[in-house]
């Protein structure tokens, strides 16, 4: 073999197929690492009179023997969560097309940013002459996003897109509770995120389901059906979940405040349209942005997000509190805490995931009014060249031009091959790529939801299609669908038993039948 | 283009070709033009990296960390416990920081097992059998709660303690606004539940009871008798404790919580001005079931091996949709990781040390400051890591002044713990506080309060 063979082709920045994964061993607990007497811990020597516990904690409320945690040294840990770092995939190791999730590269700025003493150790309930700064950040944050959205005022309390979601509708049932009104519905088109349904029982509304029609986008007779004075509004992704524009955005919102009702903007996708249209404009009145997708704070796994919650001027008054409130650029001091006056009360324990907002603002700075332009224009450039590229691998059960993510569908591969979309995501792991989404939007049979994002390149975007059309060429042979339905085989585990893990729940490591 | 695009021109140029189009503005071709932006965001343009984070470090000059020039001695529900380097150093690697919900097990066993270990930790401070992988803060941990118990009994009558968080309770009344919940407050004498001010437990069918452990002023509740309370009623018993203080005290699954709700920032976070936060949630295996969030279960691969994977996904609102209790998706995964890090890193042995260096800091602290002239015990119930005192000035005007000398003296309390008046202040000493500071803090408080 020639050394020239080991590069895979065509090179590309996104592709981590190269990545090497030690052994095939499985990586032991921290509690079978744990040798009794070890320990990593030192704290500081403070002087202060030791008392024995006996004289601190009354005997009732004292425990008898310590918890038993874990006991292993500082190199042991550090060896145990680096191996477990190198059984993970990441952005930063490879391209993570995962629709709906807009995983983009995020600029490692906004971790130096995070870090800053001057952010990172400030106390919440320090009084405001100590954190002029935070609070300069947070309204200059705001300001930003009411920029963005075109919103006039937003909380930034929310910690992630589903808390972002119930805010607002929370801010709804105020808004008709203060016109004595009682309405109990909020519609939802069948291609919504889980949350939006969830979120709208949790806030006290009942989900009425509009179809999607022909072209991907809201029935719009549908819609007139339902339509009435008991609607309380609409919650839309826009671009929606399918990738698609609602072209007919405006004649859907004259149509629900037709009726009184409001309009709530899902920003899961706000990725699609930065700079270019922007919510409130298309006649929305609430819009929550996850921050964690759009501005490039990372996921971390799961979290932590930030859903920041823009409304216009008529909600403004019934927005969560404190929020962070210009007081005039020649008091002092020149920023403060204020509640509005009709407030639905707090939504977190402090004042959101604040470090989260700082990666977001350094985040808007940088890119700035031409580059947040470009992210949206490169990440729709991104997405359309990948869904005609694969237009001829995958049924398209939408064939028009996509915003920043498209789906396609692995109904006719299955069909003649018995190669599923999960087939397809699991074999995708192994040519060093992360798989799209899967079966979701639950409209589309056997959907892949891909969206590639503005940070991954042409030549990315080349091996990730190649490597899409060689696992279906392959799986018209009956090896090659074999290899699909067993795939991954080089990943740190096969694929794995989800039907047992239901089955004999072993939540902990205590909770194992040894 | 910004640096973090890598479309050159020619890239750009063939991609249009190859789409057919003209140019980048013919993809927004399904946008109506009416809505489009003109003239673009009224923001100014891109910066260098260099010039933005000039900028950040102007707005973090503007605040004042907890540190040598602010030593802290502020608590309630924020503290400012020892995180060490390794585990910063772990925390940040971006395997952990760039990826998203383990949604394919097979490439994210780092994050799955990491949460397991988390769960697991979680689990045995709390003293019961199952832990979730995280929630956003202890508020929403709350009220998370509270929707179990209001599904699990059927009743949505809720007692709540007046010795929880009052931010907490606060969220909690939000989000009742959509639920219907109907939260009654408990009032406190001496700084713990006041038992007897309270028909809870002849309450017609509660659903559940919050108590707090410690409770907001630093103080031990009964929960022997929040047991029992709850053994008559059928309430559920929801106890919020505080995982540091937990090395040293019995857990409350050992009193009999059916569920336990906690704010995790002292397992590793910084003060981060209130957030990302890590909310903590354990139940016991009855509610397994009605769990919020996700929840990381150990399974097997094809081969047989070990194996991690996020389990009981039919609870979640992706599944679930509209019938589902809870719509937590993203959560708080990183801060887990961390505090499974911070928790190794602490071991058997320094969780208890934590604790009881943390106690033995506040008891000096506090005997130190009731020697001030003026200064009084705001509660009689016995005390770990916090307690409340009633200051001869306002508190608020206190903890200002006492800024200037280089202290954050605590938080001012809501004048409903303290008579209505609004002198009371909760201080907060943990293991990271000298005898020289403290003593320092005494002698100017004094002079502060004068």
């Amino acid at each position: 073999m020639m050394v020239d063979d080991l590069v895979p082709s065509p090179p590309a920045g996104g592709r981590a197929a190269s990545a090497p994964l030690l052994g095939r061993d499985t990586e032991p607990t921290l509690f079978e690492l744990s040798q009794p007497g070890r320990h990593a811990w030192q704290l500081r020597t403070t002087g202060v009179p030791e008392l024995p516990v006996e004289d601190l904690v009354p005997e009732a409320h004292r425990r008898t023997s310590p918890v038993a945690l874990a006991e292993v040294s500082e190199r042991d840990l550090v060896g145990h969560f680096t191996r477990l770092s190198h059984r993970q995939f990441s952005v930063d190791l490879g391209a993570y097309p995962l629709g709906s999730c807009t995983m983009k590269y995020n600029p490692k700025i906004c971790d130096a940013v995070a870090v800053l003493p001057g952010l990172a150790d400030v106390h919440p309930a320090a009084p405001s002459n100590c954190i002029q700064g935070w609070l300069e950040l947070l309204v200059e944050l705001e300001e930003a996003l009411c920029e963005i959205t075109g919103m006039a005022a937003a909380t930034l309390q929310p910690a992630a897109g589903a808390a972002g979601e119930l805010t607002g509708l929370l801010l709804m049932r105020a808004w008709f509770a203060a016109r004595g009104e009682s309405r109990h519905k909020v519609i939802i088109p069948d291609s919504a995120h889980g949350t939006n349904p969830a979120s709208v029982t949790l806030g006290g509304f009942e989900v009425v389901t509009v179809p999607s029609d022909r072209r991907g986008c809201v029935d719009v007779e549908a819609l007139h059906a339902e339509l009435d004075e008991d609607v309380a509004g609409i919650m839309l992704t826009n671009p929606n979940t399918l990738g698609l524009f609602e072209e007919d955005i405006r004649s859907i919102a004259d149509a629900v405040h037709g009726v009184g009702g409001l309009l709530y903007y899902d920003g899961a996708n706000l990725n699609a349209i930065l700079g270019v249209v922007r919510p409130g404009d298309m006649g929305f009145d609430i819009v929550h942005l996850n921050l964690h997708k759009t501005f490039a704070t990372p996921h971390g796994g799961g979290g932590p997000g930030a859903g920041p919650v823009a409304v216009s001027e008529r909600l403004a008054p019934f927005l969560p509190g404190p929020r962070a409130t210009r007081l005039g650029d020649t008091s002092s001091p020149r920023f403060g805490w204020t509640t509005p006056e009709r407030s639905i009360g707090r939504v977190h324990s402090w004042h959101g995931n604040a470090l989260v907002l700082a990666r977001a603002l350094t985040y808007v700075l940088v890119h700035g009014n031409d580059g947040l332009r470009d992210v949206a224009r490169l990440a729709v450039l991104n997405a359309n060249w990948l869904r005609k590229r694969l237009s001829s691998t995958f049924d398209a059960p939408y064939d028009r031009p996509c915003m920043h993510e498209c789906v396609v569908s692995a109904s006719s591969l299955k069909r003649s091959t018995g190669v599923k979309a999960l087939d397809v995501a699991k074999r995708l792991l192994e040519e060093g790529f992360h798989s799209p989404t899967v079966y979701f939007p639950l409209i589309v049979d056997e959907a892949l939801m891909i969206e590639p994002t503005e940070t991954e390149s042409l030549q990315t975007l080349e091996a990730l299609a190649s490597a899409l059309e060689r696992i279906v060429a392959e799986a018209a042979t009956p090896e090659g669908a074999r290899a699909a339905t067993e795939a991954p085989h080089l990943t740190p585990v096969r694929r794995v038993d989800e039907a047992r893990a239901a089955r004999h729940l072993v939540p902990t490591f205590d909770a194992r039948s040894s | 283009m910004s640096g973090y695009t890598p479309h050159t021109d020619a890239d750009v140029a063939s991609m249009l070709d190859f789409l057919g189009l003209a140019s980048l503005d013919e993809l927004f071709s399904v946008v109506p033009e009416a809505l489009r932006l003109a003239g673009g965001l009224d923001l100014p343009p891109g910066r260098p990296e260099p010039d933005v984070f000039a900028h950040m470090e102007d707005l973090a000059a503007a605040n004042r960390p907890c540190g040598r020039d602010l030593v802290c001695f502020a608590g309630a529900g924020a503290y400012d416990h020892e995180v060490p380097p390794v585990t910063r150093a772990l925390a940040s690697r971006s395997e952990f920081v760039t990826s998203y919900t383990p949604y394919q097990p097979e490439v994210a066993q780092g994050v799955l097992q990491a949460v397991f270990e988390f769960q697991t930790l979680v689990a045995r401070l709390s003293g019961l059998a199952v832990s979730n992988a995280s929630l956003y803060d202890g508020a929403a941990s709350l009220v998370e709660a509270v929707n179990l118990a209001v599904g699990s009994t059927g009743r949505q009558d809720v007692w709540v303690s007046h010795g929880v968080n009052p931010t907490w309770r606060e969220v909690l009344a939000t989000f009742a606004a959509g639920t219907g919940h109907q939260v009654h407050d408990i009032p406190l004498v001496g700084g713990t539940t006041d038992w007897a001010a309270t028909a809870f437990d002849d309450y017609d069918e509660p659903g559940a009871l919050v108590v707090a452990y410690p409770n907001y002023l630093g103080c031990l509740e009964d929960l022997r008798e929040a047991r029992a309370r709850c053994d008559r009623s059928g309430a559920l018993l929801i106890v919020a404790f505080d995982p540091v203080c937990a090395g040293v005290l019995r857990s409350p699954g050992d009193w009999g919580a059916d569920v336990v709700v906690g704010e995790g920032q002292a397992l590793g976070m910084p003060l981060g001005f209130g957030g990302p936060y890590l909310g903590l949630f354990a139940c016991s295996m009855d509610h397994v079931r009605r769990l919020p969030g996700r929840l990381v279960g150990e399974t097997v691969d094809a081969e047989g091996r070990r194996a991690y994977v996020t389990t009981l996904r039919a609870r979640e609102q992706d599944i679930r949709r509209e019938k589902a209790t809870s719509n937590v998706c993203t959560n708080q995964t990183l801060m887990a990781v961390t505090a499974a890090i911070q928790l190794g890193w602490l071991g058997t042995a320094g969780m208890a040390e934590v604790a009881l260096r943390s106690a033995r800091g506040a008891r000096y602290c506090r005997d130190g400051l009731l020697t001030v002239p003026g200064v009084e015990p705001l509660t009689t119930a016995p005390v770990l890591r916090e307690f409340a005192l009633r200051l001869p000035v306002d508190a608020a005007m206190a903890v200002e002044r006492l800024a200037d000398e280089g202290f954050l003296a605590g938080v001012a309390l809501d004048p409903s713990y303290a008579g209505g008046r609004t002198d009371g202040l909760l201080v907060a000493v943990t293991e990271r506080r000298t005898r020289a500071e403290i003593d320092a803090f005494v002698s100017t408080f004094e002079k502060a309060v004068r």
